[in-house]
């Protein structure tokens, strides 16, 4: 299937080639009073490819994502994306420049439709402020008829065109899920986070959701960050892992890497470092 | 029909009319507690502060005259005859837009993630402030407002429900206020407007996602601090809808500022999260209200009025406490 994002947006091209470093993080530390959450972390993210964060439970991965959406502020570090190195940016700010995201426990707008929904996907690609929306009601129809097509494809790609009207809140969960990625995907994203994108599901909803990845990636180039926690998807799904643990980097590289580096075995099997 | 019948419908109709007046304030609050989960105290001292404004504009008052005139020991009161209605209900709404803007910025700005008793008690303090701030501005004499609204009782109605009456018995028609229907006509038609500027606008689906979830919304690339100014504007608007009907009503002074009082009860029988169920609340009030004092009120010595309707909220609670149409909320442990 071929898809084609309409012209409404476009905001989020850069001249990146693939390949090149889209998302880059230096010794990032963070911390809760004394809960030390992440500590020294540094990666990047290059453009076009599937990047996992894995790692036990707490190891901070949602607060890594956090960080690079704008949720938490870190302490230490920075964070240069497209680029462009950024201080305390807010989430919607993030939002403006490319980066979307989806949630561990799913954060729809329960009581909205499925459309509606992802139609506040297509926020950051309106042309005019939402002051301008609210008075001058006529071109601002025709702006929302372009977005409304937009979303038609994602609904269209995502196979849901049976719930489009269903309130979201209503859905199964495996569902709510493909809703939420669709609402991600509706921003035209330059960099796509998804947290446990599969956590919860069955397995055909898996191969289904995996499928979904893969596609975006393929067929828009959108670049991909992910947290999961099913290693067969982890290792099959992605370019690059990164493993955390306890807040610190343990491992980076290849899939076949991480499989091998003794202390990433280590931590997910639990054996202490001593012999 | 017999008179006690008619009497009846007489008050139904006076009930549901009275209660469409609570329904504005009622709504205001609404529109503010879904968007940012905040209990605003100061609505009422809102449509107050609307009404003052108004009526200084359009009687050409200079603001803030008491004050210029203590410190220079000038004479100023008046700068002219003052502008037109329209004119000045324009002014009027640009300067809740701007204290809605000024609001969230010397306010609300510096509450983000606080608890919600903190910013209720910002809310109480904002209230003390801008009913001082309109005293100031304004004075402290009782108004009246006149935006060219129909008033008094309605001849017409009154000649045509006296035909309905059984042959023969003694009837003079049903009292029914102009004011009151008008009122009631621009309030159907504010909420049919805000109905729709929610459902059928981007802005208005920015609005639902924000009352929705505040972090799923951030997420999508809404901004809450402009939302938060928008959502203070519309409530400075419906203030001002309800300042002026209960300005019209019963002069601006300075207890209107506490009909904020009354849409308390309208709101736990409606939902503090339901526009329609602050309609629907006001109309039971404003009914109940009207058929206690009525029918109940004579056995009682009367003045059931004044506290009907908190009882009846009481009542409610007990058995339901979200309001009829509000939110469930059910607390996982």
């Amino acid at each position: 299937m071929n898809m084609h994002y309409s012209s409404a947006g476009g905001a989020h091209r850069d001249n990146l080639a693939k390949g090149e470093t889209l998302l880059q993080v230096d010794n990032i530390s963070l911390s809760f009073g004394g809960v030390k959450a992440i500590q020294d972390v540094s990666f990047d993210i290059k453009k076009g490819e599937i990047r996992a964060i894995i790692g036990p439970n707490g190891a901070g991965k949602t607060s890594m994502l956090n960080v690079i959406n704008g949720f938490y502020h870190p302490q230490e570090g920075t964070i240069t994306f497209r680029g462009k190195e950024r201080r305390r940016m807010r989430p919607h700010v993030a939002a403006q420049q490319g980066i979307s995201r989806t949630f561990q426990n799913i954060a729809l707008f329960k009581g909205m439709s499925v459309l509606d929904n992802i139609m506040t996907g297509r926020m950051t690609l309106q042309k005019r402020n939402m002051l301008w929306h609210a008075l001058w009601h006529g071109p601002a129809q025709m702006e929302e008829l372009e977005h409304r097509a937009a979303v038609e494809k994602i609904i269209d790609f995502l196979e849901i065109e049976a719930i489009r009207k269903t309130p979201s809140g209503r859905l199964p969960y495996g569902l709510q899920k493909r809703v939420e990625l669709g609402r991600a995907l509706a921003a035209e994203p330059a960099l796509l986070l998804l947290d446990e994108p599969m956590a919860g599901m069955n397995l055909e909803e898996k191969e289904d959701m995996s499928r979904f990845i893969l596609d975006v990636n393929h067929q828009f180039g959108t670049t991909i960050a992910l947290i999961e926690h099913d290693m067969g998807v982890v290792m099959d799904l992605s370019d690059r892992v990164m493993v955390l643990d306890y807040g610190r980097k343990i491992g980076d590289g290849t899939p076949d890497d991480v499989r091998k580096n003794r202390d990433v075995i280590d931590a997910y099997l639990g054996v202490s470092h001593d012999d | 029909m017999s008179p006690a019948f008619l009497n009846f419908i007489e008050i139904v109709l006076n009930g549901l009319m009275a209660g469409i007046m609570y329904s504005l304030v009622a709504l205001g609050f609404v529109l503010i507690f879904k968007a940012s989960g905040i209990f605003n105290f100061a609505q009422g001292v809102m449509a107050l502060f609307a009404a003052l404004t108004l009526v200084g504009l359009q009687t050409g008052q200079v603001p803030f005259s008491h004050l210029i005139n203590a410190i220079f020991g000038t004479e100023l009161h008046h700068w002219g005859s003052g502008l037109h209605t329209v004119l000045a209900i324009l002014f009027t709404m640009a300067l809740m837009i701007l204290l809605a803007w000024v609001i969230e910025r010397v306010v609300l700005k510096h509450l983000v993630n606080q608890e919600p008793i903190i910013l209720f008690m910002a809310t109480i303090g904002l209230a003390y402030f801008l009913e001082g701030f309109g005293d100031l501005m304004w004075g402290s004499d009782v108004k009246v407002l006149d935006v060219g609204l129909p008033s008094g009782g309605s001849l017409w109605w009154e000649d045509v429900t006296r035909t309905w009456v059984t042959e023969g018995s003694e009837y003079w028609g049903m009292y029914i206020d102009r004011l009151d229907v008008a009122a009631t006509s621009v309030a159907v038609i504010l909420v049919v407007g805000l109905s729709a500027f929610s459902q059928y606008t981007a802005t208005g689906r920015a609005l639902r996602a924000v009352a929705d979830d505040h972090q799923a919304a951030m997420s999508v690339g809404i901004s809450l601090r402009t939302i938060w100014v928008i959502v203070w504007s519309i409530a400075g608007f419906v203030a001002l809808v309800a300042g002026i009907m209960w300005g019209s009503k019963s002069g601006v002074q300075f207890s209107l500022s506490l009909i904020a009082l009354k849409a308390l009860p309208v709101l736990i029988l409606g939902g503090f999260t339901s526009i329609p169920g602050a309609i629907v609340g006001g109309l039971i009030i404003g009914v109940g209200e009207k058929l206690a004092e009525a029918y109940v009120g004579p056995l009682v010595g009367g003045a059931i009025e004044n506290w009907f309707a908190y009882m009846l909220a009481l009542a409610f609670l007990l058995v339901r406490p979200q309001g009829l149409f509000g939110d469930r909320i059910i607390e996982r442990i």
